[in-house]
């Protein structure tokens, strides 16, 4: 039978079950309880947990045991994500894969600790400094929080790059039934790369983020972009409900993707024709699913827990095409359904 | 089946979470979709606690309940929070013992339970709100008790064994309210 989990421990089982053993944090509401969590099953298994001294030092440590090889991961909300910024930026830089996760709160600054969307900025354009992206994973029910962790991990094995899964206060703290897969279910993939020991067998591997000439810190750059197209064409991933046949279809991910889905029922028991887009990873952006979705639908609205962060990705998405409008809420306000009902029936 | 959307809210300590959660753990026993939502934050220290459990055939929308069809309210500030949201034709149910307010609504049904007192002449001091999920269930037809039980047992951890038959008590006593 199904457990039933708050998204917060679930995503940390998740991780352990995903072969993480290396689990390195700092407390904030309301990502605690994975910390927390992690905190009673680590050592318990073998792992470290370890309740760094700031979230800097904490982004560091998974810096460090990632070049050794291992699955290591850090957690946070969105204060403490800003000051991760410069560890995730260094792993990038140094070709490291690793699982942050953003339990999302309201900001700018120390903002509140309500759930909210508005680091999907920070989260798809700028993690830290320099020419970088990471996977960005964007859940929405506790159990895709789950299976979320283990893809995310494995692509970041794949293609050596930082992954990071974009939740939420409502997500992290909600309780869903679970599945959860046995551990050691998914194949991990060799790291030659990593800084682990030689034995003098083979040459040292070298982890580093500083190169000093130009030219070939220009080479490293381009090459990880040619690698980022690559991810660009097979990472993509969206669910469609009801777009078939839809006027307009809302663009909506995580908690507000489940508060659009309810306003998409509603104007469908009215007989209005209403779909719901929803990015499962926002780096990359599913362009592809949106693409094919304007050749139908007369208008599009984000639906969002921020000011509208993702609107200019699907107008880019979809070449401008077609109208593109933006409902929202802010600050830890979660939208309701009558909300975006009310505002979607306006674009019919 | 009619979707349930209820409330648990009272003081932070008075067990309004693990009420929830008995709740959900039904609905997950009878094979429904649901969803369980606490309020976190400042207001949970000395103020109100409150969370929302969803129960449908349909996957849950927003598990955030602003208008719920069952309110089970634990303190009089829960209940003023709380009272006018209720769906028309809603149910609340009330702890009597600590809530002397008159309820001037007459579109809802409204139970009140001395489950407070019920609990320490009992001797089960600190479940008055099994004693509340007792009477919700009861009124709720949702499932079996059987299932009830076995929904409070997946939520006491081992190391607290021992409260599942105070627990059974208090949720019997309730029902008989």
């Amino acid at each position: 039978m199904k457990v039933l989990m708050k998204g917060n421990e679930a995503l940390g089982e998740a991780a352990i079950r995903a072969g993480c053993r290396h689990f390195f944090g700092y407390p904030i509401t309301p990502q605690t309880e994975l910390a927390a969590y992690m905190s009673k099953r680590m050592p318990k298994i073998g792992g470290t947990y370890l309740q760094a001294e700031s979230e800097i030092a904490a982004v560091n440590m998974v810096l460090g045991a990632s070049a050794a090889g291992v699955r290591a991961m850090t957690s946070s909300s969105s204060p403490g994500i800003s000051l991760k910024s410069e560890g995730i930026s260094y792993m990038a830089g140094s070709d490291l894969p690793a699982l942050i996760i953003n339990v999302q709160r309201g900001g700018p600054g120390l903002g509140g600790i309500q759930p909210s969307q508005a680091d999907y900025w920070q989260a798809t354009k700028a993690t830290g400094h320099g020419d970088f992206q990471i996977l960005v994973f964007a859940p929405s029910t506790v159990q895709e929080m789950v299976d979320l962790v283990s893809e995310a991990f494995d692509a970041a094995d794949r293609w050596r790059m930082p992954a990071m899964i974009l939740a939420d206060g409502m997500l992290g703290q909600m309780m869903e039934p679970v599945e959860l897969p046995e551990e050691g279910e998914r194949a991990q993939v060799e790291k030659p790369w990593a800084a682990c020991g030689h034995g003098d067998k083979r040459e040292h591997n070298i982890i580093n983020s500083l190169y000093l000439t130009p030219d070939k810190l220009e080479d490293l750059v381009v090459e990880r972009y040619k690698r980022y197209e690559q991810v660009k064409a097979r990472e993509q991933r969206a669910e469609e409900y009801l777009c078939d046949d839809a006027d307009v279809i809302i663009v909506a991910y995580g908690a507000s993707s489940r508060v659009a889905r309810s306003a998409v029922n509603k104007a469908r028991e009215k007989g209005e024709k209403v779909g719901l887009l929803r990015p499962i990873t926002l780096w990359p952006f599913p362009v592809d699913a949106l693409r094919k979705a304007a050749g139908r639908a007369k208008a599009f609205l984000t639906v969002e827990m921020s000011m509208g962060q993702m609107v200019d990705d699907v107008r880019l998405a979809i070449d401008c095409r077609v109208p593109v409008e933006f409902f929202g809420r802010t600050g830890g306000m979660i939208p309701t359904p009558g909300e975006v009902l009310e505002r979607v029936e306006g674009l019919l | 089946m009619k979707d349930l959307n209820i409330v648990f809210a009272g003081f932070g300590g008075q067990g309004v979470l693990f009420a929830g959660k008995a709740a959900a753990y039904a609905g997950l026993i009878e094979g429904r979709e649901i969803s369980w939502l606490p309020s976190y934050g400042p207001e949970m220290r000395g103020g109100t606690a409150n969370c929302s459990v969803c129960i449908s055939d349909e996957p849950i929308g927003s598990p955030l309940i602003t208008a719920p069809n069952y309110l089970v309210a634990m303190n009089l500030p829960s209940l003023e929070r709380f009272i006018d949201a209720v769906e028309p034709g809603g149910t609340v149910i009330l702890d009597s013992s600590l809530i002397d307010r008159e309820i001037t609504r007459t579109d809802i049904t409204v139970f009140r339970v001395p489950s407070s007192r019920l609990a320490e002449e009992n001797g089960i001091k600190g479940l008055s709100n099994m004693i509340l999920v007792g009477k919700l269930f009861h009124e709720l037809g949702f499932c079996s008790p059987e299932v009830l039980d076995e929904a409070i047992q997946k939520c006491i951890p081992p190391r607290k064994a021992d409260m599942l038959e105070l627990n059974r008590r208090a949720v019997a006593l309730g029902a008989q309210q």
